[in-house]
């Protein structure tokens, strides 16, 4: 016999919880049994149901996941994602995404046809496999406390550009990531188990930053708290 | 300044959206979705173009118009694969990372029914790296998205088949507005999800669009063509890309013995695995010998998906598979400027039928068509606009959409529309699928009709002016029984097999009576079918 699943699900600023009988199946087979069985209102975002559309990101129990790769158990809890406006349900504004994109500037210059060695694309790989879901703006506490600050999956997309072989004009975008960018995060790495395509934007970050003071901007944290910064060791 | 209206925010719109901006064309993107999250994400295979010196520009047209089955258009298919080098010289130049092969070339493979390898790849991430190059590039140059628009029907002036725009629900707020344009591209993507869970594609593909558009008086072609993949995960229709295949994978009866050409075109390997399922029961692939390094290297996606939704691991199991409808190949006729029979109104991408794919798609040929014909189509459509601006005239479209989403919430719901669309998937599925017959299409013909009938005594059970998607998906059921009913009509008038279409009660293929497209089109709401060149 199948069990009973319980499901509950942050509805505005009330819980609702479902009680469906499947058995293994992914938890947004779960919501579209409820929506199309059982209550119509359910709101949520969907599209490809194979994790490369990034329409279906929520929190199950406090953590990130796409609904679509989630397979839920009994008693499991249902939120949308954090620091967006929730539009209805589990579905939230997503301007964000083509706001921190445009400010910075996460798109190829002029990039060359010459031949690239395989490994030198494959610096590029893993970045390039960025979905959008936004689940690691959501799990990253600086952006919930800086609303303009340019936050992983954007400044994942700025290394994706900079490091890529092919570009010809990639350092001209480390200007727009210099204030609310690198700097500002504070590496705790949020971000990096939350990303369902095993991206770690906090590295990226890192790189990013390597890559500034390689083209001499200057480092804001090595700034020591108080008086005079003479640019050496201080004793 | 010329405005030209997309609609639909996949690969072609984007292409096109590009193209109309660089013909200094002020252009809006209005899109159900983020643009990120359309059906071109989910393309895995590749673009085909001949860049070696080992294939030639020949062969690819010759596989492409061999495929088409006598109805692909001969110089409409030579455009294409002739500037398909470019395309992805150009694809290239704006950031797509291609995989390489080892003298640093973009790597090329071999999928079903080609005759070298020249399907162009990036990974098993080709649409999905594609889509978000494009994205990329189309907010540097600083094109207006529109995201959460839900069209609901185009804007035309009858007394001059002209359209003048679109009407669209807004999502998020529940109000309906108009946008108005000199020229509209409609790339809104294909009518798979049609097939429901017997179908690789996003549940988004509801054929909006090409509804839409015969509504307003164009033509659609070729509506009973639509490609069913070979290899889907048994369960869930979860795609398992061709690639699979191409590297040498293979395909393996209940009694785990070959059966087929693993590589022959989509129709032909589908077919062989439906009558194997129904001699045999059960149709798996293997891609086991392939080892552990390569499936994890070039078909990541393929190994995730079968553990999540089969439990299985293909490095080690047999991959249960069914073939599930896959790509529209029917869609709004276009002629070589990429315009409909409606003036100003253009059509691009899998909603679109440039007749290059004819009655059965060859992989690798839609993303490279929507490149090609993206970059035509925009740059037309841009040009159109400039000739003709659309006059500033009255029209009642507006007001009668408004009217519509206002009166529809009134609907009885003594019927529930989910419950019959989930049939509607499974009837289409077993009678308007791989194999068809006379008897089998004109019972779902009935079925159909039962359905449009019944269409007031079903609704949205959710009232909410708010992000209604119960609202949004009742409209979306409504654009699949319209579109239902054609697909049924065509099929039932082509009694013969070509191609993707095999009538069990005609097997054999009649070029002297059916040799031309099935066109279809509604003359004051009446459905009118006929057979032309």
């Amino acid at each position: 016999m199948v069990r009973l699943m319980e499901i509950t699900i942050l509805r505005g600023e009330e819980s609702q919880s479902y009680k469906v009988e499947l058995e293994n199946v992914t938890l947004l087979s779960v919501l579209n049994h409820i929506k199309t069985k059982i209550d119509p209102t359910l709101t949520y975002s969907h599209g490809c149901r194979s994790g490369v559309c990034g329409s279906c990101a929520v929190r199950v129990n406090g953590r990130e996941q796409l609904m679509c790769e989630y397979k839920p158990s009994d008693g499991d809890s249902v939120e949308p994602i954090r620091n967006v406006r929730v539009i209805r349900d589990l579905v939230v504004d997503s301007t964000i995404v083509e706001r921190f994109n445009t400010l910075a500037t996460t798109w190829s210059e002029t990039s060359s046809n010459e031949s690239v060695s395989s490994e030198a694309m494959e610096r590029i790989e893993t970045q390039s496999d960025c979905i959008l879901c936004t689940s690691c703006y959501s799990a990253c506490p600086v952006y919930a406390v800086n609303p303009d600050f340019i936050g992983p999956f954007a400044l994942t997309r700025v290394w994706r550009y900079v490091n890529d072989p092919r570009e010809e004009n990639g350092d001209s975008k480390m200007a727009t990531v210099q204030t609310n960018g690198i700097w500002d995060c504070t590496l705790c790495g949020s971000c990096v188990p939350v990303c369902p395509q095993m991206i770690a934007p906090m590295q990226d970050i890192r790189m990013l930053r390597t890559k500034s003071g390689m083209l001499g901007y200057p480092d804001p944290t090595m700034n020591f708290g108080g008086g005079f910064d003479l640019g050496g060791w201080n004793f | 300044m010329s405005k030209v209206l997309i609609i639909g925010s996949g690969g072609a719109g984007l292409v096109s959206a590009l193209s109309a901006h660089e013909s200094g064309a002020e252009v809006i993107v209005a899109s159900k979705t983020l643009p990120t999250r359309s059906q071109t994400s989910m393309a895995q295979g590749g673009m085909n173009a001949v860049l070696g010196t080992e294939d030639t520009i020949e062969n690819h047209i010759s596989d492409t118009l061999n495929s088409s089955a006598g109805l692909g258009d001969e110089s409409r298919i030579a455009f294409m694969c002739e500037r398909a080098p470019e395309a992805v010289r150009w694809c290239n130049s704006i950031g797509l990372p291609f995989s390489r092969n080892e003298s640093g070339e973009i790597a090329r493979r071999r999928l079903g029914g080609a005759s070298a390898p020249r399907a162009c790849y990036a990974q098993d991430y080709t649409g999905l790296k594609l889509l978000h190059t494009l994205y990329d590039q189309c907010l540097k140059a600083g094109i207006e998205f529109k995201n959460g628009r839900f069209l609901l029907n185009l804007i035309t002036d009858h007394e001059t088949n002209r359209v003048l725009g679109a009407t669209f629900l807004v999502i998020e707020t529940g109000e309906v507005e108009e946008i108005r344009a000199d020229a509209v591209i409609l790339a809104t993507g294909g009518y798979g999800n049609l097939y429901g869970k017997h179908s690789t594609n996003s549940v988004q593909a509801s054929g909006d669009g090409l509804a839409a558009a015969v509504r307003a008086g164009a033509r659609l072609a070729d509506m009973e063509f639509v490609q069913f993949h070979p290899t889907a995960l048994k369960g869930s229709s979860i795609l398992i890309s061709e690639s699979a295949r191409g590297a040498g994978g293979h395909l393996l009866n209940a009694n785990k013995e070959r059966f087929t050409d693993e590589l022959a075109p989509r129709d032909v390997v589908a077919r062989a695995i439906h009558d194997e399922m129904a001699k045999s029961g059960a149709v798996y692939l293997d891609i086991r010998h392939l080892g552990e390094e390569f499936i994890t290297h070039e078909l990541p996606q393929e190994r995730k998906l079968a553990q999540i939704y089969e439990g299985i691991d293909p490095v080690h199991d047999l991959i249960l598979i069914k073939p599930s409808a896959h790509y529209s190949m029917g869609g709004i006729e276009v002629n070589t400027q990429c315009m409909s029979s409606v003036q100003g109104l253009f059509a691009v991408g899998e909603c679109a039928n440039h007749k290059t794919h004819g009655a059965n798609r060859l992989g690798g040929n839609s993303l490279l068509e929507l490149v090609v014909f993206g970059r035509e189509c925009g740059n037309k459509a841009s040009e159109y606009a400039d000739m003709h601006p659309a006059p500033a005239v009255e029209n009642s479209q507006l007001v009668k959409d408004t009217n519509f989403v206002r009166g529809v919430m009134y609907f009885t719901n003594q019927i529930d529309f989910y419950q019959k669309q989930e049939m509607l998937a499974n009837i289409f599925y077993n009678n308007v699928g791989l194999v068809r017959d006379d008897m089998g299409l004109k019972a779902v013909l009935g079925a159909i009709r039962q359905m449009q009938k019944e269409l007031p005594f079903m609704g949205p059970r959710d009232k909410s002016k708010i992000c209604n998607t119960n609202l949004v998906e009742f409209i979306e059921f409504g654009n699949k029984i319209e579109l239902a009913e054609i697909i049924v009509v065509c099929a039932i008038s082509r009694v013969e097999s070509r191609g993707a279409h095999y009538r069990v009660d005609a097997p054999q293929r009649n070029d002297r009576m059916f040799g031309a497209h099935t066109i279809t089109w509604k003359e004051d709401g009446v459905l009118c079918a006929d057979f032309m060149q």
